[in-house]
């Protein structure tokens, strides 16, 4: 399978494919490509950054991420899962809103510290 | 009042500088005209910057966070809500007129840092017929509808300029519900990095289509279509190739040009390269005590450079002396270099320079020369123009400091 790593900008394109010593890959500059390459074949992962509504003045919304990552598959349902969170008090900085997504261990936490705005 | 030093900009580029300014001794007055600082981070809600200054791949909104923290802890004195309308040049410094809640405020300083940033290219700046219709953004205006005010531009949307911003746009807009239609670039390569290719359109199943773009845009009071033509290799529409694309939402992602209102003003000489202040190593411009760093200065594509630029302008804007300016002359395929000149006045051991390429380029060798001797060289095996090369050349070894040149050309 032909693949481009997303870890990091140098966005190497590499190829990877099965055989019995497990995954071999090639193109990769650093190891964290095989890894990249390994869980693209077995199960792709994604970290997501998005945003959730607030009540709290001067914010709408506030911008969130997966602390880690997602399986790709189930990024259509955190976007439902964060519609249904509305934040309703200024909140620092790395709040966690949501623990443990999807049995995975990651967290959703928030990205903006939110400082009350005297107007 | 009066300080020492006075930056204009609260994003990452001002942030930076304002922090070194102080750090150094200055009395820095720091101007934002938004409610919170941070500039165009605050709307960049998706990761990776930060890589090279920080090791990790943060969001805008919390590489902003961790300068704005640092801020509090200096002395810097900041105006939010302020917008600065002119600057007037003293006998000694500069008075600053800004607009805020309390109304027209002047205050004066010795030196002045633009910081500023870039705008974007409209729909003005690139020609495209039609329909005076609404529905139709820049990326950084739908960006901000869609990260800061939490509202949608559109349901159906065409993406018009593959760069980053278009690419991320457009994976954003699809995690919000819009059907994205289509990235159009009338560049047959791609603009933005290959891994945004694929975190942001591959696996959301956009299309690319290339040597394409929008020439015609329709609707009576709303976006209703656009017509889409391909276009050959000096981007000149193909006759016969029209198709129209329904659509609510046109986002134009087709560039930035540094904001240099205020430099003008001051009589700032620009470079046409750039579109932004001719400086020297230490990010002060042709006229006296007047600084520029970040997008203000040349458009970047990596924040960390932003923020280096900005600590240079800082840092130099709390000192200052005498200076002795030399011309660093471009040769050969380079599109723009930054800095243009040398000040052989201050520390030249370590000058960081900043270049790009027009086109793809493979295998190129750089060099820097003083005099008829060599003080740098590096090869290359691939340069592209969206990516923002940086190296650090030490003039100090050179016995001639005169005659500077930077050169690229096949290895
Ligand atoms: C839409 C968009 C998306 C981008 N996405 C990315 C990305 O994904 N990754 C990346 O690395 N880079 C991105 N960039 C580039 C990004 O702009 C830089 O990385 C960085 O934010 C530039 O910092 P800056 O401080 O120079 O400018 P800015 O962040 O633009 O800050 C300039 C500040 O100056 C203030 N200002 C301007 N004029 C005045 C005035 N007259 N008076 C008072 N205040 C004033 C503005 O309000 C603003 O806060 C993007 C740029 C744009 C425009």
């Amino acid at each position: 399978m032909e693949l481009v790593c997303i870890v990091c900008p140098n966005g190497c394109r590499m190829t990877a494919e099965r055989s019995d010593k497990g995954i071999v890959v090639v193109g990769n500059k650093c190891k964290r490509g095989e890894a990249f390459a390994a869980s693209e074949l077995t199960d792709p992962a994604r970290s997501v950054t998005t945003s959730v509504r607030t009540t709290v003045s001067g914010y709408p919304v506030v911008s969130v991420k997966t602390d880690g990552e997602i399986p790709k598959s189930k990024i259509f349902a955190l976007m439902d899962l964060c519609g249904n969170i509305t934040v309703d008090k200024p909140l620092p900085i790395g709040t966690v809103l949501a623990e443990d997504l999807f049995g995975t261990g990651v967290n959703l936490i928030t990205t903006t510290n939110m400082e009350v705005i005297d107007e | 009042m009066k300080y020492d030093v006075a930056v204009i900009g609260g994003g990452p580029a001002g942030l930076a500088a304002a922090i070194k300014a102080n750090n150094e001794g200055a009395s820095v007055l720091l101007i934002e005209r938004e409610a919170r600082l941070g500039g165009i981070l605050k709307q960049c809600i998706h990761d990776g910057f930060g890589v090279v200054r920080f090791g990790q791949k943060l969001s805008g909104p919390e590489y902003a966070d961790r300068f704005i923290q640092e801020l509090r802890r200096t002395n810097v004195q900041v105006s939010l809500l302020s917008f600065v309308t002119r600057t007037v040049k003293r006998d000694e410094g500069y008075d600053i007129t800004y607009v805020s809640a309390q109304g027209v405020n002047t205050v004066h300083c010795g030196k002045i840092v633009l910081a500023t940033g870039c705008r974007e290219r409209t729909r003005n700046a690139i020609g495209i017929h039609g329909d005076r219709c609404a529905g139709i953004y820049t990326a950084g205006a739908a960006q901000n509808l869609v990260n800061i005010l939490g509202a949608m531009p559109g349901k159906k949307v065409v993406i018009l300029g593959s760069g980053d911003i278009g690419l991320i746009m457009a994976r954003r807009l699809t995690l919000e519900g819009a059907k994205v239609e289509g990235v159009y670039e009338a560049k047959p390569t791609p603009g933005g990095l290959t891994r945004n290719i694929h975190q942001c359109l591959k696996d959301f199943d956009i299309p690319l289509h290339l040597s394409a773009t929008v020439t015609r845009v329709f609707g009576s009071t709303r976006l209703e279509a656009v017509e889409i033509s391909d276009v050959d290799e000096r981007m000149r529409p193909i006759a016969g190739t029209q198709r129209i694309v329904e659509c609510d939402c046109l986002v134009l992602a087709v560039g930035l040009i540094p904001e240099n209102e205020l430099a003008r003003d001051l009589g700032v000489e620009l470079d046409p390269a750039t579109k932004g202040a001719i400086v020297d190593q230490n990010c002060q411009t042709m006229t006296e005590g007047i600084y520029a760093c970040g997008n203000a200065l040349h458009v970047n594509d990596l924040v960390d450079y932003v923020s280096e630029s900005g600590e240079i302008a800082g840092a130099a804007a709390s000192h200052g002396g005498k200076r002795k300016l030399k011309p660093i002359t471009p040769q050969g395929k380079l599109l723009y270099v930054v800095p243009q000149r040398l000040d052989v006045n201050a520390p030249i051991d370590n000058v960081v320079m900043y270049f790009r390429v027009s086109c793809e380029l493979a295998d190129q060798r750089l060099t820097v020369t003083a005099g008829d001797e060599t003080v740098f060289t590096k090869v290359y095996s691939k340069l592209l123009p969206p990516e923002m090369e940086r190296i650090a050349v030490n003039f100090d070894k050179a016995h001639t400091l005169d005659d500077f040149t930077i050169r690229l050309e096949d290895k």
